[in-house]
């Protein structure tokens, strides 16, 4: 049993401990929301938030991620940035077929969190771990920017 | 066992979850359409398969086009709500069932979404049914207060009688509208009576994609439902030799194991059981007749293949005459290699299959295809499959495939459970189905004042058509998409010969990809077009102008994209400009991309400017975002992709080995839209083609190198 605490609520999972949290997210909490892209950190479709900090879910461990707070797309919105990165990726029109997106935003709502006005390099650096397959990165450095004047 | 809240957000039945009991179920995924049909069916005016409208005021759009990605949900919701008179949040969109008759894509002959064809096809069928609906309402109304129709108006689905002031909303009149005859056919608005028609309109499916609510075809769950991990033979036409899964069946969490005749699957609780089950298995296969293929063989038979003679599919003039005889000449050989779609939601496919019947949860481009793999494989009559479609997580062609949902049935046949099979994205890469490697030869001849005097192109490659639509093939035994865009440049040529060498290489199966002919062809012909511009020292856009006097629309997006992108200006030393039109899909397209090559033949994109004419924008902002998409898909290729094969595996597995364009790589791209009245034009896969020229001509004119073999990266390096 590993107790997770996951979108401001505590719960226990009977899972082995060294089950990625992505697959725990997804099958075991129904929490569909954060995506399976690569399964070996190289997309970024699967990053959730550990402590406000993105991480890529599919290569954390379970164990790893107790006593952490664990934040995923489902909730990004009730927090400042998370909302005002969803609000912007929709002013924008971001999305194309959104598969990526969740870990696009919850990337760039650590983004935000932690910088509040991003210049190209710090995008560069915050995103680039994160593969759009549609090719929406121009409006994605768009929508941060725009999401910091908010 | 603790009791607490249900965590914020969670849903679904956690089978090893001690939460499952606070949880509600939500089946969202599977039921949400047929249910609504079904409330409504009672009392809801239905004159044609795409528009229901419910006495409870709601107004579906049966949507025969798959969203994923490219934003038709909200275009054709556009086209339905302009000739409804209704505002388009009025409107909701919801997936057509599988059906060929009702839901035919008129330019592809049967229920698919793919080759930029669905706002073309929308543009008359859901216009004109929407008038034909607005049009039994209006009477509905008229009738009822006994006034002239022609004497009434619609705003936001109300209908008034502007001389008494009645009104009444479309829901109060269904109950009259359905006794009323339907008309074959209604009067379209004319075009200053549009209302949305030509603005930018926000898209309908995104809010849900911004919260991770949307549901893919990964993200269904059904009760009781186990998920399959997929090991397929590595080598096309391989078989199960040998099979030892004790350590697997031991493993926490491992369900089942299933065997098809080429591949094996173990069942677990979660993928991750799922997938360490696979890794525990000890396989032996059998490997087959391509076991000793290679790369090398592949390329070769191609090469080999281009020295016959073919199918003409055009001839003009004498164009060896012509070019034996000319001032200068030139040909050369371009190559383009197999490609993998990558799209970022994974194949997976979730199946059900029972006695009675099977139901099958997906993303699909050909729902009806789907259906009758499903009824193949299991060998149930087709009315007894049932197909929920779902948003689709990107599709640029692979999901006009559906080998896999038969694999998926194969599999969940042997089993009482629902299975959800979820490849991962090793196997995905591994297992595609490969846009065709194509090697073609060209030639021309310039004249002395550099004009060109003939030209000839010879393709050789596979014919997907050939294959998935072989009615598509002409009678003289062409494909018509191996010679897209080879056959009809945009340019005048005084002589021109156009032919096809069919070459079906073994060892993989080929299929649609984004762009399909033109993405193969543009970059031939726009290329080899620059060769001629500069073997005619003549500036690319020039040379390209004086042979587009015949084609003003080619020539006017031509012209912009020179003038945006500063054609001409000064760059520093070590970058270039190059630049491409075509016409294709319907679409005229020019496009200027900037990039820098280092001495080290490192490129770095720099700035992309594209001028679009697709005649009538439907949602002019969802027109640039499909270009920009478009471009990036395309650049990602042209600079770094291919699929090869040694020993008849392919080689690339996951983003390490087929790499995608990043944010940090990506130029600025500038989408201008030429303000046109023509019949809307196709968009998902005009940048996609467009971008491979553009970046080739760029790196020839920062390098001086010309690259004829894709990708260009690679082919930077090596010189080639
Ligand atoms: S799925 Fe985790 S980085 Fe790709
Ligand atoms: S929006 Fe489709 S992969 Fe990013």
């Amino acid at each position: 049993m590993l107790t997770l605490q996951i979108n401001g609520h505590a719960a226990e999972f009977d899972v082995p401990d060294d089950m990625p949290l992505l697959w725990v997210l997804r099958d075991v909490a129904g929490l569909t929301g954060t995506k399976f892209g690569c399964g070996v950190a190289l997309c970024g479709c699967c990053t959730v938030h550990l402590d406000g900090q993105p991480i890529r879910s599919c290569v954390t461990a379970a164990r790893d991620a107790v006593g952490h707070k664990i934040t995923t797309i489902e909730v990004i919105g009730d927090t400042p940035a998370g909302a005002k990165i969803q609000k912007a990726w929709l002013d924008l029109e971001v999305v194309q077929c959104g598969y990526c997106q969740s870990g696009q935003i919850m990337s760039a709502a650590a983004l935000l969190a932690g910088n509040a006005s991003p210049s190209d390099g710090d995008i560069d650096d915050a995103m680039s771990g994160n593969i759009c397959r549609c090719g929406t990165y121009p409006r994605i450095r768009a929508a941060i920017k725009h999401a910091a004047t908010l | 066992m603790t009791n607490l809240p249900p965590p914020a957000g969670l849903h679904g039945p956690g089978r090893r979850s001690v939460l499952a009991g606070g949880i509600a179920l939500v089946l969202s995924t599977a039921l949400p359409a047929g249910s609504r049909i079904a409330r409504a069916a009672s009392a809801r005016f239905a004159p044609n398969a795409f528009i229901r409208i419910g006495a409870d005021g709601s107004i579906t759009l049966v949507m025969r086009d798959v969203e994923m990605g490219q934003g038709i949900w909200t275009g054709a919701s556009m086209l339905l709500a302009e000739e409804l008179d209704v505002g388009l949040d009025q409107v909701t969109p919801e997936f057509a069932p599988p059906n060929d008759k009702l839901y035919r894509n008129p330019l592809l002959g049967l229920q698919a979404t793919g080759g930029s064809t669905s706002i073309r096809g929308d543009w008359n069928d859901l216009r004109k049914a929407a008038a034909i609906a607005r049009s039994v309402l209006v009477r509905a109304a008229a009738q009822q207060w006994n006034v002239d129709p022609a004497a009434c108006s619609v705003m936001r689905g109300i209908v008034t009688h502007g001389a008494t002031g009645q009104t009444a909303p479309y829901a109060s009149l269904v109950p009259l509208a359905v006794t009323l005859p339907v008309p074959a056919d209604a009067a379209l608005k004319n075009r200053r009576d549009w209302l949305l028609i030509g603005t930018s309109q926000k898209r309908l499916d995104t809010p849900t994609k911004v919260n991770g609510k949307t549901i893919y075809g990964i993200d269904v769950r059904l009760p009781g439902m186990k998920i399959a991990s997929v090991a397929i033979c590595p080598v096309l036409g391989g078989k199960l030799a040998r099979l030892n899964d004790t350590a697997a069946r031991k493993l926490p969490g491992v369900v089942d194991v299933l065997k098809l005749d080429n591949a094996v699957a173990v069942v677990g609780e979660d993928f991750w059981a799922a997938k360490q089950g696979l890794d525990a298995l000890d396989i032996d296969w059998d490997l087959g007749a391509n076991a000793g293929l290679t790369q090398a063989q592949i390329v070769q038979g191609h090469a080999d293949a281009s020295a016959g003679s073919g199918i003409v599919a055009r001839m003009e003039g004498d164009p060896d005459t012509a070019i034996a005889g000319a001032a200068i000449k030139r040909d050369a050989v371009y190559q383009l290699p197999f490609l993998a779609h990558a799209p970022m939601e994974p194949i997976n496919c979730t199946a059900h299959v029972r006695q009675d019947g099977a139901t099958i949860w997906c993303g699909t481009q050909v729902p009806t295809r789907a259906q009758a793999e499903a009824a193949r494989v299991t060998g149930l009559p087709i009315e007894q499959v049932t197909v929920h479609n779902h948003m689709i997580g990107g599709g640029f062609g692979r999901r006009l495939e559906c080998e896999y949902v038969g694999i998926a049935a194969a599999l969940a046949r042997q089993v009482p459970y629902p299975l959800k099979m979820i490849w991962t994205r090793e196997t995905d890469i591994r297992h595609d189905r490969y846009r065709p490697y194509y090697y073609d030869r060209v030639a021309a001849g310039l004249d002395e004042k550099g004009e060109i005097v003939g030209w000839t192109h010879k393709t050789t490659g596979s014919s997907v058509m050939a294959r998935w639509a072989p009615a598509g093939m002409r009678a003289n035994g062409i494909d018509p998409d191996a010679v897209e865009c080879a056959e009809n440049p945009p340019y005048d040529f005084p002589s021109l010969r156009v032919s096809w060498v069919r070459h079906e290489p073994p060892g993989l199966v080929t299929a649609w990809w984004r762009g399909v002919g033109p993405a193969h062809n543009v970059f031939v012909v726009e290329s080899f077009i620059d060769e001629m511009a500069h073997a005619a020292k003549q500036d690319p856009v020039a040379f390209r102008r004086s042979l587009l006097r015949m084609n003003p629309r080619a020539r006017n997006v031509l012209d912009l994209a020179a003038q945006k992108s500063g054609w001409g200006s000064a760059v520093p030393k070590g970058v270039g400009r190059g630049v491409m039109v075509q016409s294709a899909f319907g679409s005229f397209l020019s496009v200027v991309c900037e990039l820098g090559v280092s001495p080290e033949n490192e490129i770095r994109l720099r700035r992309v400017v594209a001028v679009m004419d697709c005649g009538q924008a439907v949602n002019p902002n969802s027109v640039r975002a499909q270009v920009e998409g478009g471009l990036v898909f395309g650049m990602t290729t042209a600079l770094y992709d291919e699929i090869t094969l040694e020993k008849g595996r392919v080689q690339q597995s996951n983003f390490d080995s087929y790499r995608m364009l990043r944010m940090d790589e990506t130029p600025s791209i500038e989408v201008h839209i030429v303000d046109s009245t023509a019949t809307p034009g196709g968009l998902g896969e005009t940048g996609t083609a467009a971008a491979f020229p553009a970046v080739a001509n760029a790196i020839f004119a920062a390098s001086g190198k010309r690259i004829r073999r894709l990708p260009l990266a690679a082919g930077l390096v090596s010189g080639s």
